[in-house]
């Protein structure tokens, strides 16, 4: 019976079929949204026993922006900074498996997904052991006198930077090997026959073919990168914190909703900003794979 | 791990060219096997803190080697109901996630239909919003309506942030996917549904699958979204969480471990029979 609705009407069945998935998108993604920003506008406090009312409080942005502006500058420095880094250091691994990886190209893609298999939090405090005051990186960094004797890289923006790299690491390279592996090497092969050495092959051709990938891995990247707390928090000190952490004590912690929500917005508005600027120049199609 | 380019005859082979190009071929593999050395040090450092004997209540220091973390694992109190609490989120969320989003690729692959550009875009935007801002506008949903944080709402929230991942991942199988089976199936006289069970089903049984186990790795560690919804539930991440302010047990990494390998080998295991079918193929 229900076959015979569907064949009788196949122009509804694409919207039966994602009905309960958007559903669900809608009610728990997009809705909350729209609850974040009222939360946003809204003002009072818990503490006074009233509890919040809406009341246009453009106020929470603007000392959002002003009391936060170290913390969200940070934010943005210390992704973009990790998005850098994770950039340089993963593409010439995600060019050697695409282009040398032969048959083991599935095990060595496995290898580099391997640190999600660790729980990010032991993974983060993993980094804690490995930078400590008295551990391995500190010693080796003493002796070739890159930091002096007595120096930390914990509870500094290095250590945050360097966890955010490790941590966001797989979501550049698996964009990167994808598009790299994509490429259709005879046209390597055209640019070297026509007397391109091998470097400028890769600079006018293999490199422009791989930025679909540079740009989906930079944005996987920067994105939560931009809003991460757990590395600033456990690697780095106060005077490191990102906007992440302000968000998350002022939710979890002295229950100022409002403001907490306003920064949120703030941080969701810029990166939407970002992404929608990439989806102008790629297209929603070639963005969402 | 050979090259093809390597082997192809090109011009101007000079002495010195092959010479750099043997050079610059090793750099890269050492170049390489140093970044998976990097990338698997903290797990390396996990694995060997799992055997360790702190003396404190830190477990930063290596002090002396022994199997009891092992052994008793769940010594630490709390940390059992933990890992079930984040087991039992981790396959509910999974197999709800899986099946909206498989439902959902299917619609978006096989059908043309006004608003097609719009669900696309819906479907991607939670993967381009920073955990912190799904978990905040969560519970403000949640707070509004005063409706109750806790186990409920953490499914909620995970079913929300894994559907996009299911999506993506069984439509990655659908595009390839030929579609003349489906018509030789309907052609020997199936209905939609015969066909769409006999055929079309098993076909994206592996893409389902890999959704579920994606899901429910996601689902299982997560820790920020799930901070934000999860009242007084404690699950796995939220255990390490409270934990490392006080003490980190080292039954914390024998649980991250344990995770690490099963997740490892099943992936292997995956690897494995690709490679297997590849070469029958």
């Amino acid at each position: 019976m229900g076959l015979s609705f569907f064949h009788r009407n196949r122009w509804a069945t694409p919207y039966l079929l994602l009905a309960p998935g958007l559903l669900w998108l809608a009610v728990f993604f997009l809705v909350p949204l729209g609850f974040l920003v009222y939360q946003s506008l809204q003002s009072g406090s818990i503490v006074t026993g009233f509890g919040y009312a809406f009341t246009w409080a453009w106020g929470n942005y603007w000392s959002a922006i002003k009391g936060y502006r170290g913390e969200f500058e940070r934010s943005f420095e210390y992704a973009g900074l990790a998005t850098l880094i994770a950039l340089v250091v993963s593409y010439p691994v995600a060019y050697w498996i695409a282009f040398r990886g032969g048959r083991w190209k599935n095990l060595l893609l496995l290898f580099i997904v391997a640190p999600f298999f660790v729980t990010y939090l032991i993974r983060t405090l993993a980094w804690q052991t490995i930078l400590a005051d008295h551990g391995l990186v500190v010693r080796l960094l003493t002796d070739i006198h890159l930091i002096p004797v007595g120096g930390r890289v914990l509870a500094t923006g290095t250590a945050v930077v360097a966890g955010i790299t490790y941590n966001f690491l797989p979501f550049m390279a698996l964009p990167l090997y994808v598009s790299l592996e994509q490429i259709d090497q005879s046209l390597v092969e055209a640019a070297e026959d026509l007397y391109a050495s091998k470097w400028v092959a890769f600079l006018r051709v293999t490199f422009p073919l791989s930025l679909p990938g540079v740009v989906a891995g930079t944005l996987l990247t920067f994105i939560p990168a931009a809003g991460d707390f757990i590395n600033a928090t456990l690697l780095g000190s106060p005077t490191t914190h990102m906007i992440g952490n302000v968000i998350n004590s002022k939710f979890n912690g002295t229950i100022d909703y409002p403001a907490a929500a306003a920064m949120s917005v703030i941080l969701m508005a810029i990166i939407m900003a970002m992404v929608l600027g990439y989806a102008r120049a790629v297209g929603t199609e070639k963005l969402t794979g | 791990m050979t090259s093809v380019a390597a082997h192809l005859p090109r011009r101007r082979p000079t002495v010195l060219g092959a010479a750099g190009a043997l050079v610059r071929r090793h750099v890269l593999t050492v170049y390489s096997v140093l970044f998976f050395g990097y990338l698997m040090l903290p797990i390396a450092v996990v694995a060997a803190f799992s055997f360790n004997h702190p003396k404190g209540r830190f477990n930063f220091t290596w002090e002396s080697f022994t199997w009891s973390n092992w052994t008793h694992w769940n010594a630490i109190p709390g940390i059992q109901s933990a890992v079930e609490l984040s087991l039992e989120i981790a396959v509910i969320a999974s197999v709800i996630a899986t099946g909206l989003g498989t439902l959902m690729a299917l619609a978006l692959v096989r059908y043309g239909f006004r608003g097609r550009g719009t669900t696309n875009f819906i479907v991607f935007l939670p993967l381009s919003t920073p955990e912190i801002v799904l978990g905040a506008s969560l519970l403000t949903l949640f707070l509004n309506f005063s409706f109750p944080l806790g186990f409920r709402t953490i499914l909620i929230a995970h079913v929300m942030f894994c559907v996009s991942f299911a999506v993506v991942t069984v439509k990655a199988r659908l595009v390839g996917f030929d579609r003349h089976l489906e018509e030789a199936a309907m052609d020997l006289g199936a209905n939609e549904w015969a066909t769409f069970t006999k055929v079309t089903l098993p076909l994206i049984a592996p893409a389902i699958l890999a959704a579920l186990l994606l899901c429910f790795a996601i689902s299982v560690d997560d820790f920020v979204v799930t901070y934000f919804v999860a009242g007084n539930e404690v699950t796995f991440p939220i255990f390490v969480w409270g934990a490392a302010r006080v003490a980190t047990p080292p039954q914390i990494n024998v649980i991250g471990i344990a995770f690490f390998v099963i997740a490892v080998t099943a992936m292997l295991g995956n690897v494995y029979l690709q490679n297997r079918r590849a070469k029958a193929a």
